[in-house]
């Protein structure tokens, strides 16, 4: 009898959340008629958003993969001394609010910032370009990478890894041969995961790269943008991220079950 | 089956709810005695504004004015999607005139209260060499201005569109100093910080948005009157407002001799009332 009424009061709540969660998103596709949709579809503005916001989250994907995986493939079968302080860091994106990464950004590579000051010598200016754009969702999105392919790296079973090595593999051939297609489906979630987060990235990218059509303005830069005159094309670009978001969360999780 | 788990859930999901429920009561409830006044207003008097705020409550003790700064348009689009607000102050006619125009004020209290006009700012250091419009054409100059939807970014650009229109500068000038742009700004608030940095060259805001504190990091050049655009800002009580009384008396305030005296500190033309 208890677990009949507790069971019927977590559906109740369960079904209230699901409502609170799935309202507003629903909402989103009731505020726009298809046709202002499709219309929206071909205004430079969004099209343009929705380039570059492609092109850059797919570079920035790909510079954590590159950097990501060794890294992550260190931290998970080394011991040295200071790993804890470097897994601390790696994580340290996760937790910052993306105006302080943005603000970090910019002291460090804007024009008189650390780096960028002598980067200013060479005439080379990072701010305002589409390189700040790659540079602020790397920042942010790595963590989601990295510690993903640690844990599916932690996860492989040392003995195949021991046996190619008896069998004369060199680390190299032992990394690329069995430990990376072992860990397969986890690195493949972690860089869909990252993909996602860097699509998504706004705080950082405004405050470090600014805010141009075609050049910086990324789409959750162009919802904001828009809102100020075109509320279609703010939807519409709204729209569009929620149903990747969707895609990504369900790609994530078809990935991750076919591992086990 | 653990019960431990739904009922964790139980007790968090019961703990949220009672937490919108306290929070939307708070919202509605006011303490007796006290008034909240919400005052909508424009990202540009947010100095100007934060300053008779407090002024305001020291004089009233029994009211608490709360503002909320953005860009008008921001501001507009929250009060047309049903946003509680006593006060909007907006930076431009047009937004206040789409507000009136959509039921949305008490159009008897909207009034012209402000003037602010446009000036153009350089780093102290100015690594670029800027003198004045004349060299914002220059190649390589990294100026940043406000998008074509917030009223700063619109007018710049009928400031442009008069130089272009003046065979002086003509239409080429225009041109070359869009292509300069490297950022288009939602709020003029964001401006300022980047030009101080060094992150730009030039921006064009208002003059009033450049603060005495401002001034030891960027320098500001005047806008020949000839190409300024003279920005007038309205503000008004909104129609669905709870304290109208109290809304009046601020306003009063506003457009008395202590808010025109700070607002003339920030650098403001306060239109007499």
């Amino acid at each position: 009898m208890r677990r009949a009424v507790l069971s019927l009061f977590t559906t109740v709540l369960l079904a209230l959340f699901l409502l609170f969660i799935t309202l507003p998103v629903v909402s989103l596709f009731l505020r726009i008629s298809p046709e202002g949709f499709f219309h929206s579809l071909t205004q430079p503005v969004v099209l343009d958003a929705l380039s570059l916001s492609f092109v850059t989250a797919t570079v920035s994907t790909a510079i954590v993969v590159l950097f990501g995986t060794p890294l992550a493939l260190v931290n998970a079968r080394r011991d040295y001394t200071g790993k804890e302080l470097v897994d601390t860091l790696t994580d340290l994106p996760i937790v910052l609010p993306p105006a302080v990464a943005g603000l970090a950004l910019l002291m460090a590579f804007g024009r008189r910032g650390v780096i960028g000051q002598y980067l200013d010598i060479f005439g080379i200016h990072i701010g305002f370009t589409t390189i700040a754009v790659i540079l602020a969702q790397v920042f942010v999105a790595s963590p989601f990478y990295i510690r993903q392919a640690r844990a599916s790296f932690e996860a492989v079973d040392r003995l195949y890894e021991d046996a190619a090595r008896t069998l004369g593999a060199s680390p190299m051939t032992v990394a690329l041969r069995i430990t990376i297609p072992l860990a397969w489906g986890g690195l493949v979630s972690g860089a869909i995961l990252s993909f996602a987060r860097a699509l998504g990235e706004f705080g950082a990218t405004i405050m470090f790269a600014g805010n141009f059509q075609g050049r910086t303005q990324t789409m959750p830069l162009a919802i904001y943008t828009t809102m100020q005159g075109d509320m279609n094309a703010a939807i519409s670009l709204s729209i569009i991220l929620v149903v990747i978001s969707f895609a990504v969360i369900s790609a994530v999780k078809i990935v991750t079950r076919r591992k086990y | 089956m653990k019960v431990s788990t739904p009922a964790t859930l139980v007790a968090v999901t019961l703990m949220i709810i009672a937490g919108l429920l306290v929070a939307g009561c708070t919202t509605t409830e006011e303490t007796p005695g006290e008034t909240t006044l919400t005052v909508f207003t424009a990202a540009s008097l947010t100095g100007a504004f934060t300053d008779i705020g407090k002024a305001y409550e020291a004089q009233n003790e029994n009211v608490k004015v709360d503002f909320v700064f953005d860009g008008s348009q921001t501001l507009r689009t929250q009060i047309e999607q049903g946003a509680n607000a006593d006060i909007f102050v907006s930076a431009s006619t047009k937004h206040m005139k789409a507000l009136q125009d959509g039921g949305f004020m008490d159009n008897s209290t909207v009034v012209p209260f402000l003037g602010n006009s446009l000036a153009l700012i350089v780093p102290v250091d100015n690594p670029a060499g800027i003198t004045g419009l004349a060299d914002l054409n220059k190649p390589g100059v990294k100026i940043v201005i406000g998008t074509k939807d917030v009223p700063f970014g619109d007018y710049t650009r009928q400031m442009f569109e008069k130089m272009a229109a003046d065979p002086a500068y003509g239409p080429a000038y225009k041109d070359a100093v869009m292509k300069n742009v490297v950022s288009e700004e939602t709020a003029v608030s964001s401006v300022v910080p980047k030009l101080a940095l060094g992150e730009a060259d030039a921006a064009i805001v208002y003059k009033s948005d450049v603060s005495k504190d401002d001034l030891t990091k960027v320098t500001r050049l005047d806008i020949p009157a000839e190409y300024n655009v003279v920005a007038t800002y309205p503000l008004g009580i909104l129609a669905e407002s709870p304290g109208k009384t109290e809304a009046e008396s601020f306003i009063a305030f506003v457009r008395g001799p202590d808010g025109s005296a700070i607002l003339t500190e920030y650098g403001f033309d306060p239109i007499p009332a």
